[in-house]
């Protein structure tokens, strides 16, 4: 390694630090990191609360993610969006986006939902180990990837835009764009929805029950077979805003396994600020999110950001094993 | 002093039991393979090699790869990806540690020998046998410096960190100029000799004599890891396995061996990179994705974690299927996914069960007791003192 490094460094130093870039681009790269950390957050909610109930990493969560971004860019086509900015109103724009987002919310909890039904229910009544459920989601994800590679083959789909270019406001030279300022208070305010939902309502009381003990609370009178289901299904509900979202970021972004890298970094968040909790996932994701963007532009290439990501997560680790702000779910106090 | 042991060997017994509650013809194969006698078992294992090391030579209808593959290559790559799933047996079947990133030690194997031998890389060129344990050495360092800050999580946070480290690696050979990204590598060495035509005897259109090479690593390697197994550190592996906290309590000092599993997997994977590497002749940063790790840990879970022949069986199914049927290599992954779904839910335990057996020779001592007249259900075997 240490030769390997010195002919590296001889050849030329491939591993430059730009500070001054950084301060340049200091904002926009925050905005920027903040938009991808509020997706990552949004998709990285429906690992953390599966894991939180079932103590399962759901690989295919991913998959639950892109076809959610597959039902929007249907949608939208088929409502006749394309590659230039729709000539609408704002008022219709925004009733398309609606559509779509619905539109994705239900495809996804679809598959969230048959995800649960087909593989982890009979896995759950065989009281099968932890190692077979994963390597199950993993298989789940293999399945659910190339069904969309075989339907639509490996070329992304053609580009939608969905608004033109709106500056809304600028902050000392940086200027904020309306998507950007709509993906990152539409995710917050979901997030802050789950996490009412889950420290308030009935469900949410089911939720925490049946992560802190399924036992006992299916002998309390909670129903644990809905209680999963129902966390499969707003997981679901949510990567198909984050899909939305990302579709909106990257217009022509959706193809088969599109879906996977951004669902590993946004288990990484997840695992960043603890899985099982709410506030953590968000946490993790925006700090995912900005890191990977200072690194990529500390670093001068967009290659560096998931190495920074991941190299930051196993920093994290070491110095806190359980994420920044501990993972469990159970231990949330309405 | 009987007591607490009757109790030992009805539990052991309950286990065996269970291990082998689903019946299947594999069980049963199982079953036939143990109640053999030592000696028996070589012969039979030897036989089979002799039938695997003629394998390409014969070229047999319908299994043959032919017209669309050529098979003695086929042959190679399903022992490279054999070799590459033992290794990675170690790590998931025996230790129970989910490594999701073992494609990065593959790739190490195969850079190192790239850098060592190819004409492109600026370094001190070496004899290819002589990268063979170089990348056994240096994927040994990789896999040390992941698990020592790794190897105290928790189970699941460690498969996404593994799998991040297999990321890491492969971005930055895209990233580091040395390693020339998509560019690659041209002419990696090969092992030395020319036939009497004069042209190199491995060549890298010729299968035959990598195969060979490749299958006695194989052999080899499962000679050393069936030790392993049944030293303390294999007695280690399975008691972490399957409780850490009850094996620590023991006085298993599991992390030490945790770091081993992880460190001899590692170098098993080097070794199988670098085989790849030199059998393809060029190596470039595309081949080493995260799909191809979870191929690796389908194969070991299709021939069932913890057993070694299933490793090997499993991995060179998972090479030879895309190959035979080119029609469906487009659909390996649905297949593969498909498959492991189905083995999850149907057969978890692969198609040949791990062997639960946390007393080395229990099933000699059980037969060795049950031929015995007039004797006693057999008590468990004592455990040698480790």
């Amino acid at each position: 390694m240490h030769t390997l490094l010195a002919a590296a460094a001889a050849d030329e130093s491939w591993i430059t630090l730009d500070w001054s870039a950084l301060a340049q681009d200091f904002w926009p790269s925050t905005i920027d990191g903040l938009t991808f950390g509020s997706i990552y957050a949004l998709v990285a909610l429906g690992y953390t609360l599966v894991y939180g109930v079932l103590n399962l990493m759901n690989f295919a969560h991913s998959e639950v993610f892109i076809t959610g971004a597959y039902a929007v860019v249907f949608t939208l086509s088929g409502l006749g969006f394309g590659a230039s900015p729709p000539n609408l109103s704002w008022a219709a724009i925004a009733l398309n986006l609606v559509l779509a987002c619905a539109a994705a919310m239900a495809a996804a909890a679809g598959v969230a939902f048959l995800l649960e039904r087909i593989a982890y229910r009979p896995l759950r009544r065989r009281n099968a180990p932890r190692l077979v459920f994963l390597i199950t989601a993993i298989g789940m994800s293999f399945v659910i990837q190339n069904i969309f590679f075989a339907w639509r083959g490996a070329t992304a789909e053609p580009a939608v835009i969905m608004m033109p270019t709106k500056p809304v406001f600028d902050i000392g030279g940086t200027i904020i764009y309306l998507d950007t300022l709509i993906i990152v208070i539409a995710a917050v305010a979901m997030m802050v929805g789950v996490d009412q939902l889950i420290r308030r309502t009935r469900l949410g009381r089911g939720i925490r029950a049946v992560a802190q003990d399924p036992d006992t609370a299916t002998l309390m009178g909670v129903n644990k077979e809905r209680i999963i289901v129902s966390t499969f299904v707003i997981g679901g509900v949510l990567a198909g805003a984050a899909a939305l979202f990302y579709v909106m970021k990257v217009p022509s972004g959706v193809v088969f396994n599109g879906g996977f890298i951004l669902g590993i970094k946004a288990f990484t968040a997840a695992v960043l600020g603890g899985i099982g909790n709410v506030r953590g996932a968000l946490l993790g994701g925006l700090l995912l999110g900005v890191i990977g963007n200072y690194g990529q532009v500390l670093l001068g290439s967009s290659q560096w950001t998931d190495v920074v990501a991941f190299v930051v997560l196993v920093l994290v680790l070491m110095v806190r094993p359980e994420g920044i702000l501990g993972s469990n779910l159970a231990k949330v106090r309405a | 002093m009987t007591t607490p042991m009757e109790g030992a060997g009805a539990a052991q017994a309950h286990l065996d039991e269970q291990s082998e509650a689903k019946p299947s013809r594999f069980a049963g194969l199982t079953r036939w393979w143990d109640g053999l006698h030592r000696w028996q078992q070589w012969a039979v294992l030897a036989v089979a090699a002799v039938l695997v090391y003629l394998l390409p030579v014969l070229n047999p209808p319908l299994i043959t790869s032919e017209p669309s593959n050529d098979f003695p290559i086929t042959c190679v790559t399903m022992a490279i990806y054999a070799l590459a799933a033992l290794g990675l047996n170690v790590v998931v079947g025996q230790a129970g540690l989910l490594d999701l990133g073992y494609i990065g030690f593959f790739a190490v194997g195969a850079y190192v020998t790239a850098l060592w031998t190819s004409q492109d890389s600026s370094f001190v060129h070496i004899p290819y046998l002589w990268t063979l344990p170089l990348a056994m050495i240096v994927t040994v360092f990789f896999g040390i410096i992941l698990g020592l800050p790794t190897l105290r999580l928790r189970g699941d946070y460690l498969a996404i960190v593994t799998l991040g480290f297999g990321e890491i690696i492969r971005l930055l050979a895209t990233i580091i100029p040395a390693l020339k990204g998509q560019t690659g590598f041209q002419n990696v060495g090969a092992p030395p000799g020319t036939d009497s035509d004069g042209n190199p005897i491995f060549a890298n259109n010729k299968g035959v004599p990598w195969y060979w090479l490749t299958v006695t690593i194989i052999i080899i390697v499962m000679l050393l890891l069936g030790n392993l197994e049944r030293s303390r550190a294999g007695r280690a592996w399975v008691a972490t396995r399957e409780d850490e906290d009850a094996a620590e309590i023991m006085g298993v000092p599991t992390f030490k061996f945790k770091l081993w599993a992880f460190a001899i997997g590692a170098a098993i994977g080097g070794l199988s990179g670098a085989l790849f590497g030199g059998l393809n002749g060029f190596v470039n940063n595309q081949k080493f994705d995260v799909q191809t790790s979870m191929l690796f840990l389908a194969a070991v879970v299709l021939g069932g974690a913890g057993n070694k022949f299933g490793a090997v069986i499993g991995g060179a199914l998972i090479a030879y299927i895309p190959l035979r049927f080119t029609g469906i290599a487009e659909y390996k992954y649905l297949i593969f996914g498909a498959i492991l779904v189905l083995l999850m839910i149907f057969r978890s335990q692969g198609l040949l069960g791990a062997r639960n057996h946390l007393l080395t020779y229990a099933s000699r001592a059980r037969r060795w007791l049950s031929d015995r007249p007039g004797s006693t259900p057999a008590p468990a075997t004592k455990e040698s003192g480790s």
